[in-house]
């Protein structure tokens, strides 16, 4: 037994050294898992000498649930857009104002006045990007700029379609395939969606997250899924193609926000203000190969991120995309349902 | 004397089906670490042979330290369920029915029927007041929450080692005017020894294994092996992964040979 | 004088209070961490659901309600809640199954390390839990290595001739099964093991010797001697593969829910706790239920023989 009591005594050991490092000078970042890149934290390390710790979680309500319990210790959190004005409402976001400084000129128009943060008084963009259809045109040549692909699939790409298991990025493209409104408890609407999922579901090979792995290697041949996903594909097999549902598609934006328990306001805001530099944003970018919101950062991107297709919307296009907003609770009660008639 | 050259141990068969639950268990695994030698960042397309990967998780500090950090916890509460469920299991077998003995049976087990993700969300608010009463947010928190689910685990091998395990040597170690502990350490343990083993080792994997307990329990920059990785799944997994369990798997390997040999000197 | 009856009171008296003393550990622990949560979320299964997740303070059943009934969301009709009924069925169903097929698998393996030398068979026990050093998710996308259309498997049976088409196992129930074998199996190996372990073969021998067959021995004499392990690695198999979460997340392509998946979907994205714990306590109690049964009857059965 005495392994085991060195063992334990070493773990132990061990326990006691780690946990506990929280200097002057610290930040703590919360944000999705593999989504921040090393080499902005160690540049914003080194210019303002603090040690930053990068904890990740993979979903939106995780996050909200930890930090709305308190005692989590973080600094700064990157939710979705359609999350901002709920973590608003719940006053858990320091209204950091980050549109009063230096660096907010450099914030692309576009992306001051949204919907979820008007004026920017509390977050600052982080990347964007858009739910859409990647399509291996050696197994369907025909038009992909449609939700058609997954929702009426042609027979070629019957049993080989692959859809994000996002409740809410699958119901806004079904809602708008039937001309609805995102948010709609229009019963009509909703049980023409209802029933058209569960026609389509069965020709569906899978709802997962793996596209980067099996799209370029055959496995799925049409998906419904994140523009830089589908880009990293086509990287690895320029057969894959890219297609904005022209019936309407959601975008997405994460942002960076302070938590009003925060302790370590100052460099948070430092740390804010230094993502809104084109150097840095573009760093951000090519690590995770989405488009940011910042002017000027296209310069300092890797050439293939450059002119991707899929990173910029055509104008044709621009119309049919939408922010994927928080619906009112009784509406996504409605759509929880929906999502497990679907899935039972 | 037909009789004498036949052995009464075997049975037709379980061999075989013994050496196909081998190759079961390792066939996965080879693959897994053929492909942490892969040149290309795909886990299904073989591009070529590299030791690329076992660079770039070597460069890779976040990931070590969760690597190490799965490890530690690991430990910690696989060797506290397992001494709790030994005692436990002690108390709890033969022994004549007494009051309560059903429910302590029910009670140490329930870890195991509570859906992981009710244990999560419950330990998170409660956990979270704790945090905030005491200050205190090191792994400490981790590391109990492990050990309660792992209780179970570690408990029912033990259980079943024990129970019908002849008590009369222990009985005869007492006649001898052996004090109690003298006769649970010389007499007791080692007969329990192999339940023990069993059920550390479970207890162990159970641990590495933990997903969703932890996701919802850890504090700033405690990131586990698994929870990184479930931040890694919706975007890429490469062959680094495959690197880091390679490297795992030839510690556990060392260690079985280390152990190896420790028990043939007893021996 | 204390009588003779009255020492043997006192002596068991100070057995049963150091069988508690002995047991307190463990039962604090799983106080702390898992029976307190679990009050806690029995308050939660009766509160009223909070607009973006979590609970509000106001007594409501609707939770317990939603378990099993719905109310249509287009007529109105009051009916069974058959999503939840169809989810429930094909977890169990599916749980049923791996334990069966763990134990197939698991006995022969387990008899086959417990008649190893002595020396030698922790060695073996290591060896099966080392494929389990690496973690779930790891081991899940290994397992899909092996059963996706172009893997090992596949290509073994077309290399074999037994089929000219790979198979399509990837994202069907079968993956799941496949993937819950493989990672439950040590689960059912382990404590198997410990009770084969003390199996004593001049039992066996006794039997042959009274003339019975192989199987009968098999039948009469080492199952019923063994069945405290099946118990343990029954258990220990079948509620964690109830609740199994991230195997049909990754290899059953996420498109059917089981239990776990559903009870997730309503602490994440669906937003309505107090359903979540309900359905969790329901689960609960369920597993519950049948572990007794089935305790209770292993241990008249393993009576009868023993």
């Amino acid at each position: 037994m005495n392994w085991k009591l060195t063992a334990v005594a070493s773990a132990m050991a061990i326990v006691a050294s780690v946990g506990g490092a929280s200097a002057a000078g610290s930040l703590n970042i919360y944000n999705w898992g593999d989504y921040t890149s090393p080499e902005l934290i160690k540049k914003f390390e080194q210019k303002y000498d603090v040690k930053v710790t990068v904890t990740d979680y993979d979903s939106n309500d995780t996050a909200l649930a930890k930090v709305r319990a308190g005692g989590h210790g973080f600094d700064i959190v990157v939710p979705s857009a359609n999350y901002v004005p709920i973590w608003v409402k719940e006053g858990l976001l320091l209204e950091a104002r980050p549109d009063q400084m230096s660096n907010f000129k450099n914030v692309d128009e576009r992306w001051v006045n949204v919907p979820w943060d008007p004026g920017r008084h509390y977050s600052v963009p982080w990347q964007w990007g858009l739910t859409g259809i990647g399509v291996n045109k050696k197994v369907y040549g025909g038009d992909i700029n449609t939700s058609a692909i997954f929702l009426d699939p042609p027979k070629e790409l019957v049993g080989k379609i692959n859809v994000a298991p996002e409740m809410n990025d699958v119901l806004f493209a079904t809602i708008k395939y039937f001309g609805g409104n995102w948010c709609t408890s229009d019963k009509e609407v909703l049980k023409k969606v209802r029933d058209k999922l569960v026609e389509a579901k069965p020709k569906w090979l899978a709802m997962d997250y793996s596209v980067t792995e099996k799209l370029p290697a055959g496995d799925y041949a049409g998906v419904y899924y994140w523009n830089g996903a589908i880009m990293r594909s086509r990287l690895k097999n320029p057969d894959i193609a890219f297609g904005y549902p022209k019936e309407g598609f959601p975008f997405f934006m994460d942002s960076v926000t302070i938590l009003k328990d925060a302790k370590n306001v100052e460099n948070a805001k430092l740390f804010m203000n230094f993502i809104m530099e084109p150097e840095n944003a573009a760093l951000i970018s090519s690590f995770a190969k989405y488009a940011n919101g910042i002017k000027g950062s296209a310069e300092f991107l890797p050439p293939e991120m450059k002119t991707a297709p899929e990173l910029s919307v055509p104008a044709q296009f621009e119309k049919a995309g939408e922010f994927l907003t928080a619906c009112p609770p009784e509406v996504s009660q409605l759509y929880t349902r929906i999502w497990t008639d679907v899935n039972k | 004397m037909a009789r004498a050259r036949f052995d009464v141990r075997s049975q037709p068969g379980f061999g075989t089906i013994a050496l196909f639950t081998f190759v079961v268990l390792y066939l996965p695994i080879i693959t897994l670490v053929a492909y942490a030698f892969n040149a290309s960042e795909s886990l299904t397309a073989w591009g070529g042979f590299s030791l690329h990967w076992f660079g770039e998780a070597a460069r890779n500090t976040a990931v070590q330290d969760a690597a190490w950090r799965s490890l530690v916890i690991a430990l910690s509460a696989a060797s506290v369920a397992t001494v709790a469920a030994t005692m436990a299991a002690i108390a709890t077998t033969r022994t004549a029915p007494y009051r309560g003995l059903g429910f302590k049976y029910a009670f140490i087990n329930l870890p195991l029927m509570v859906p992981e993700i009710v244990t999560a969300v419950a330990l998170l608010i409660v956990f979270a007041r704790v945090k905030v009463w005491t200050g205190y947010s090191g792994l400490g928190y981790l590391i109990l929450a492990h050990t309660a689910f792992c209780i179970p685990f570690a408990y029912l091998p033990i259980r079943a080692r024990l129970e019908g395990m002849d008590e009369a040597l222990e009985r005869a170690a007492a006649d001898l005017y052996a004090p109690p502990w003298q006769v649970f350490r010389r007499v007791t343990l080692p007969l329990l020894r192999p339940g023990i083993i069993a059920g550390f080792m479970l207890a162990f994997v159970i641990s590495l294994d933990d997903v969703v307990i932890s996701e919802f329990v850890k504090s700033g920059g405690q990131d586990t092996l698994p929870t990184y990785m479930l931040g890694q799944m919706r975007r890429e997994i490469t062959p680094e992964v495959n690197a880091i369990a390679a490297a795992f798997l030839a510690l556990s390997v060392v260690l079985v040979t280390i152990f190896f040999f420790i028990n043939r000197k007893k021996t | 004088m204390a009588s003779a009856a009255d020492v043997a009171r006192q002596e068991e008296g100070r057995k049963i209070r150091s069988r508690w003393l002995l047991s307190a550990p463990a039962l604090v622990i799983v106080f702390i961490a898992a029976i307190g949560p679990l009050l806690v979320m029995l308050a939660y299964s009766f509160m009223t659901k909070g607009d973006y997740g979590d609970v509000k303070p106001a007594f409501s059943l609707d939770g317990w309600f939603s378990v099993l009934f719905q109310r249509d969301m287009f007529d109105d009709t009051l009916s069974l809640a058959d999503a939840h009924l169809s989810i429930v069925w094909r977890s169990v169903r599916l749980s049923v199954i791996t334990t069966f097929a763990t134990l197939v698998l698991g006995f022969p393996t387990a008899y086959f390390i417990a008649t190893r030398p002595r020396n030698t068979r922790e060695v073996w026990v290591f060896l099966v839990t080392i494929p389990f050093w690496t973690n779930l998710l790891i081991r899940t996308f290994a397992m899909q290595q092996v059963i996706r259309n172009e893997g090992i498997l596949n290509s073994l049976l077309i290399w074999l001739g037994i089929i000219r088409e790979p198979l399509q196992i990837m994202y069907t129930d079968w993956a799941i099964l496949f993937g819950m074998v493989y990672v439950y199996l040590p689960l059912m190996v382990l404590p198997l093991y410990a009770s084969l372990e003390k199996l004593d073969f001049r039992l066996i021998e006794a039997g042959y010797d009274l003339y019975a067959g192989r199987l009968a021995v098999l039948r009469r004499i080492i199952l019923p001697l063994v069945k405290p392990g099946i118990v343990a690695g029954s258990i220990l198999v079948f509620i964690p593969s109830l609740g199994a979460y991230v195997i049909p997340r990754v290899l059953g392509g996420g498109k059917n829910l089981m239990l776990g998946n559903l009870i997730e979907l309503q602490f994440g994205s669906g937003r309505n706790w107090p359903l979540g714990a309900a359905l969790s306590i329901t689960l609960m109690v369920l597993v519950m239920v049948a572990m007794l049964f089935y305790v209770r009857n292993a241990a008249r059965s393993g009576g009868g023989h023993g």
